[in-house]
């Protein structure tokens, strides 16, 4: 029970619930283009999963992770957008062979940063890569000088502003406020029919749990307990003989490349990238998601990240002006009023209810998916 | 040189520390030798500079001037986490525990292996750990609450719990800040035996209060003032002092 390298019985059967839940029931129940949809809402439950571990266990609060799932996506986007690009594809252009939006732009050649995205080895190196030592980056240069809290949070926002006004401004190179459009074939294969939608969301669903597996084994790890004395006693972490900086880069870092892999899913998936998933309002979001589903609970961010999203596409459909309000009153009434979020609920009312019910209810050791951190533990 | 009269080495050998916040001198000049498995115990009045020493000695705050030698090392040029390397631990005042994690997993963290990322990441909790983890839980009277949260732990429980992840970390130089404040009668005397038995084969410096405890205990008393020396020797000698008497044990 406590010793577990990889997940208690009960987190297990949490794995096994989801994995039925996304590979059986969801493909059996939705068409396709319900099914891409719930595809395009599980690129930022890789986002949420990474959020878990980087604000839920680890304390750090970041408000700028479309930064890393806009590197991830624009990184995949710029494979797709210059396969599309092919010579004879773009002949039309004055100068063919190069993206679109940089012909519109006078640009006459590709520029240097752009070659190497010719290749598919290099583009999925780069996904990891470079949110990962941005954040690597970002995270040195913020712990390291003791940087914490809320003013981690707005240096994370303020990149976020950062990068989308450089992504807009630098038109030629970027595609500006419009993005990378009409993305078409992964290595020759078309990314954009029906059959292609359900293959990719199945690559995705398997991608998200392999993250999943590799969250449970950082919160099973000392390093996870670790992150967790840390949001707590830092001190009491740093004069254990722990560098507390390194820590907190090292949680940084897999939330971030998390997000990036989110976001190629996305560039794939929905077949463009923009802006509008890398500023402040995505970032902030994304944190809601984590919030919604319960920050401590791994499964929790999948739950949450769908449930916002469905509310989000069925309310903003009839009142597209007042969604926003709603996804801020929703962020508030969880804070105050379930902390921990869905996982909180389930775990708070939900499982002594169904234990009561099977007349076998175990005792929680403290690190069950819910109970941590609760405000009452069970026992 | 003397050959063949070298004196023996100190343990820990402060020389002339000074902090200053802001123009104010919390520590002014101080300077103090501890030996190998000495008890040394700092007293003073509030606001003496008891506890800024600690921080000092630590890592916690930098000096301005001065220098502070642990075993050929200088402790002012080093990070935190490299002094608790070179041997150095430090319980704070108020108890320093992790509430979220159970008792268990409270001492696992400060077991001396795996510091490093990489190393927390690969980490086994093998026979060795749980060897040592129940061995020390033996000691501060929790053996029975391992897999307890430690939040639930009463205030003197957790003071034990933290002197017992120092306990895990071996130390070389113990450094205890009020171990037994706040604690009833009972859980003070439990606490006195605690410290004799864990003081064998290590260096401490202690910052208390209690008088009565302090006797039992020191082989050294230091007296500060105004983050200056104001005595130093024996309990017996500093309870005679004069100045003593008329700054803090006359009170």
């Amino acid at each position: 029970m406590n010793d577990s390298r990889f997940a208690t019985r009960s987190e297990l059967i949490g794995i096994l619930v989801l994995a039925v839940f996304l590979v059986v029931i969801l493909p059996l129940c939705l068409d396709v283009f319900r099914l891409n949809l719930v595809a395009k809402y599980l690129t930022y439950a890789f986002v949420a999963l990474g959020l878990v571990i980087c604000w839920g266990y680890g304390g750090i609060l970041s408000l700028g992770q479309g930064v890393f799932f806009g590197l991830g996506g624009y990184c995949m986007a710029m494979f797709l957008k210059l396969e599309a690009s092919s010579v004879e594809n773009t002949k039309i252009q004055s100068t063919p062979g190069i993206p679109d939006f940089m012909d519109w732009n006078q640009i006459t050649a590709l520029p240097f940063f752009w070659k190497p995205f010719h290749s598919l080895t290099f583009t999925i190196l780069a996904v990891i890569l470079v949110p990962g030592i941005f954040a690597l980056i970002i995270g040195a240069a913020m712990f390291k000088r003791r940087v914490g809290g809320t003013y981690f949070a707005i240096i994370t926002q303020a990149v976020a502003a950062i990068l989308t006004i450089l992504i807009v401004g630098q038109q030629g190179y970027t595609g500006g406020i419009n993005g990378m459009t009409d993305l078409r074939t992964l290595k020759g294969w078309d990314i954009r029919p029906d059959h292609a939608k359900v293959v990719l969301y199945f690559f995705e669903v398997g991608l998200l749990f392999a993250c999943i597996c590799i969250a449970q084994l950082v919160r099973h790890s000392k390093l996870g307990r670790i992150l967790v004395a840390m949001r707590d006693q830092e001190d009491r972490v740093r004069f254990s003989g722990y560098s507390v900086a390194n820590f907190k880069i090292f949680a940084f870092c897999i939330a971030a490349i998390f997000a990036a892999i989110g976001g190629a899913m996305f560039a794939l998936n929905v077949g463009f990238m923009s802006p509008s998933f890398v500023g402040i309002v995505p970032s902030i979001e994304m944190v809601i998601y984590t919030a919604v589903g319960g920050r401590l609970s791994i499964l929790g961010a999948v739950y949450g990240t769908l449930l916002v999203n469905f509310a989000k596409t069925s309310l903003s459909e009839s009142f597209p002006e007042l969604w926003l309000f709603g996804l801020g009153g929703l962020f508030i009434a969880v804070v105050l009023a379930f902390p921990n979020g869905l996982a909180g609920i389930w775990g708070d009312y939900v499982q002594p209810r169904i234990g009561k019910l099977m007349g076998t209810r175990k005792p929680k050791a403290g690190w069950t998916d819910n109970s941590v951190a609760d405000g009452a533990p069970a026992e | 040189m003397l050959v063949g009269h070298q004196p023996k080495p100190f343990l820990l050998s402060v020389e002339g520390l000074t902090v200053s916040f802001d123009g104010f001198k919390a520590v002014n000049d101080l300077s103090f030798y501890v030996e190998e498995n000495e008890i040394r115990v700092i007293i003073g009045p509030n606001g003496a500079g008891k506890t800024t020493v600690l921080d000092l000695i630590c890592g916690k705050t930098k000096a301005t001037s001065g220098s502070i030698e642990f075993r050929g090392k200088d402790l002012t040029k080093l990070k935190e986490n490299q002094i608790v390397k070179a041997g150095v631990g430090r319980k704070f005042q108020t108890p320093s525990i992790y509430d979220d994690l159970t008792v268990f997993e409270n001492l696992e963290i400060s077991y001396p292996r795996g510091r490093t990322v990489f190393g927390a990441l690969t980490f086994t909790r093998d026979a060795a750990v749980r060897d040592r983890v129940h061995e020390v839980a033996e000691m501060i009277f929790l053996k029975d609450r391992l897999n307890m949260s430690a939040a639930l732990l009463s205030h003197g429980q957790k003071q034990w719990l933290e002197i017992g992840m120092l306990l895990i970390q071996d130390p070389d130089l113990l450094m205890l800040d009020e171990p037994v404040a706040g604690m009833s009668v009972s859980e003070r005397a439990k606490t006195a035996e605690l410290l004799n038995r864990i003081i064998k084969d290590r260096s401490v410096l202690v910052i208390e209060h209690d008088m009565k405890f302090v006797e039992d205990i020191a082989h050294k008393v230091t007296v500060l003032h105004q983050g200056q020396i104001l005595s130093e020797g024996t309990m017996e000698k500093v309870k005679n002092d004069p100045k003593v008497i008329e700054v803090y044990l006359g009170h």
